[in-house]
């Protein structure tokens, strides 16, 4: 009897979702921008950057674009893709935005993409990285300002074979869409510089507790390659430096590992670890150094690359709503005119799309350094202008099949 | 070799931490019949109290006592004004307790935010001890010492004391024991209270090694539920082997078959039910 109770009891952890309210339609009122973003749950700190950065832009722009008056209708998608499509729903069909934006999780931005296709409203993708968006299933009407999760790994793959001099790594990845596109893409150039992976661990997203893998890693590597999302970049080091690895094996990996997010709750485990990413709060540059400083005085805290991209995905909308004229109604020549925005002058750095609608811009080699008391990514190399494709042709590149958990294959485990 | 060992070391050490939490859980679902969604809220609420606490004090012991003692309060009160009345309703409690778990996930980020965090553990607990080519976090380490101590107190105090007499009476027959004159109404009170002291300890425990962040309540609280299921109901021996062998199990099914890691957990569970229905040392 209890026993059954229980079972209804675990059931009821499951979803709860909100429908959406009555339809409140205005002519020719504000530009509406609907954002959505997890605001609850793990992720919620992340989800907090993406929407300051958002609104940072728009505020500085006065709440005023082309002309017009800027509304944000804010969701919460709770990192989930169900929620995620139910929330598309409500923001197109009752609230009636023009533009869309935000999401985080990879396999949230697979989940978006057919149905924004379907509605036909543009949505700017300044954080979701699914390497395929862009690539083999393009869809015409995501707009990616950020990044594929692969373009800072093909640099970096090849730069740890040749600077660093790593023969062999062992790669811990969380295992869903992102975590397997940041690790082939590391894979990829790694191995063709000459580098071996010889193991490969997946934790599933949410792990908290590492110890299970970290037993596991092989001690003749030369590294340990690793890719954390929102609260996992919290725990991995600690665990990492307890489990006497630290000492050992050298710590390198994706960027969100050491997210500027996260530096703030980490210590000195976490000093030394080198990633690449699409932007550090440390790029020295006046662009940079201004929106750092701003960014503290408002929220408090060092911005982090979810706070960047949203807020030059503010000033990308701006920018092709003024292209037109502040006639965003006009669906087909605005989101010809999102595609052709270009901004020399990011915090980030120089950004403009390519071919097939990906972002080339800088990418940084980063390591976790401390100044003055706090952590840093200080940047120790910069690739400038690197496409999806980096140095192989886009042709030659799609060929191959999108990474995943088996590919390329682990030819050395 | 070294594998095993150490495998073994951490199963028993994530079994140690499941047992603060689920401890409590399984003597409330025993006495008192109730299914107790909160449980990992308490959890959560101790580990952001302890959070201040240490940012205010620096002192760890302090911040365990803290956010156990607030957390101990807020289940007497959650207890005293809503759940009592709704005694023997089954899924009124569930509805009730599911429902402060919601407020309590969104108290908690409204008061701390969602940034996660970690509790910084004083230096003799950092690091770890090394023989040879083994290593065993301290902090670990730790974690196995308080779940023992907390299952050796817990254990002399229900069989050795006359409160424990008492404890043991109602949760086998409560209106025997309420006819033999035991004040059950305020024993339940007290067994609930010390539920949710666990699981805050549990909570500023865990925040050291897996940090506080929003979501640790309802991802810790099925790994609750599935020690109380497989242990029995009521039984402290039943959580005590029940979460070790959760413990166990999710580590070793991590390890060596990472794609069933689910699967390695929850199937035993399903035989156990199978073939005892009221779980290993429970009673019907």
């Amino acid at each position: 009897m209890m026993v059954r109770t229980l079972w209804v009891a675990l059931i009821g952890i499951l979803a709860f979702l909100a429908a959406g309210p009555d339809p409140a339609w205005a002519q020719k009122g504000p530009i509406k921008i609907g954002f959505q973003g997890p605001m609850t749950g793990g992720a919620a700190a992340v989800g907090k950057d993406m929407l300051n950065g958002l609104m940072m832009g728009l505020e500085e722009m006065g709440h005023q674009i082309a002309g017009r008056k800027v509304e944000v209708i804010v969701e919460d998608n709770q990192g989930r893709p169900d929620v995620a499509l139910t929330k598309l729903r409500k923001l197109v069909e009752s609230d009636k935005v023009q533009v869309l934006t935000g999401g985080l999780f990879a396999h949230v931005g697979y989940a978006l993409a057919p149905k924004v296709d379907e509605y036909k409203v543009p949505m700017l993708y300044p954080v979701m990285a699914a390497d395929d968006l862009t690539q083999r299933q393009s869809a015409r009407w995501v707009v990616r300002t950020g990044w594929t999760s692969s373009q800072p790994s093909h640099p970096f793959g090849e730069w740890v074979a040749k600077t660093l001099r790593y023969k062999k790594v062992v790669t811990v990845a969380m295992d869903y869409a992102f975590g397997w596109e940041v690790v082939g893409g590391f894979q990829k150039s790694f191995e063709e510089a000459g580098g071996q992976v010889v193991q490969k661990l997946w934790p599933p997203l949410g792990t908290t507790d590492f110890a299970p893998y970290l037993a596991q890693i092989r001690r003749d590597a030369d590294a340990v390659f690793a890719l954390m999302v929102a609260a996992s970049s919290l725990r991995f080091p600690k665990q990492y430096q307890d489990a006497g690895l630290k000492a050992r094996l050298p710590l390198i990996g994706g960027g969100t590992t050491f997210d500027e997010f996260v530096l703030p709750s980490l210590g000195d485990e976490a000093i030394g670890g080198i990633s690449p990413l699409i932007y550090s709060a440390a790029i020295d540059t006046p662009a940079n150094k201004r929106f750092v400083k701003e960014y503290r005085a408002k929220y408090g805290k060092v911005p982090s690359y979810y706070s960047e991209t949203c807020y030059t995905a503010a000033r990308w909308i701006s920018e092709a709503a003024k292209a037109v004229g502040g006639n965003v109604e006009d669906k087909e020549k605005f989101l010809a005119a999102l595609r052709k925005v270009e901004i020399p002058d990011a915090p980030r750095g120089p950004v403009k799309l390519d071919a097939y609608g990906n972002p080339i811009q800088n990418i940084y080699v980063r390591r976790v350094e401390r100044k003055e008391g706090e952590l840093w990514n200080t940047v120790i190399h910069t690739f400038p202008a690197v496409s999806q494709f980096w140095k192989y042709k886009p042709e030659e590149f799609l060929k191959q099949p999108v990474y995943s958990r088996d590919f390329p294959p682990c030819k050395h485990c | 070799m070294e594998f095993w060992v150490i495998q073994t070391f951490n199963g028993v050490s994530y079994g140690a931490l499941l047992f603060l939490l689920a401890g409590g859980l399984s003597i409330i679902f025993g006495m008192m019949r109730i299914v107790n969604m909160t449980h990992g809220s308490y959890y959560l609420l101790g580990g952001y109290v302890g959070l201040t606490a240490i940012w205010r004090t620096g002192s760890f012991p302090l911040a365990i006592l803290l956010g156990a003692l607030a957390i101990a309060a807020i289940g007497l009160g959650e207890y005293n004004a809503f759940l009592k009345r709704l005694s023997g309703q089954e899924l009124g409690q569930v509805l009730t307790t599911m429902g402060f778990a919601l407020i309590f996930q969104d108290l908690g980020l409204v008061l701390w935010g969602g940034d996660p965090y970690t509790i910084p553990v004083p230096a003799v607990l950092s690091g770890s001890y090394q023989f040879g080519e083994l290593f065993f976090p301290i902090y670990r380490v730790f974690i196995v010492v308080v779940a023992a101590a907390v299952a050796v107190i817990l254990w002399l105090v229900l069989e050795r004391t006359r409160i424990g007499a008492m404890i043991r009476a109602t949760v086998d027959d409560a209106e025997m024991a309420r006819g033999v004159g035991i004040n059950v109404s305020s024993i339940s009170m007290a067994v609930f209270a010390l539920g949710a002291f666990l699981a805050a300890v549990g909570g500023v425990v865990a925040g050291g090694f897996v940090g506080v962040y929003p979501g640790a309540d309802f991802e810790i609280l099925p790994y609750a539920f599935v020690v109380v299921i497989v242990g029995g109901m009521g039984s402290l021996k039943g959580a005590l082997i029940g979460s070790l062998m959760v413990g166990l199990l999710d580590n070793f099914g991590k390890a060596l078959f990472p794609e069933l890691s689910y699967f390695t957990l929850f199937a035993p569970m399903a035989a156990i039910l199978a073939i005892r229905p009221t779980g290993l040392f429970g009673r019907a």
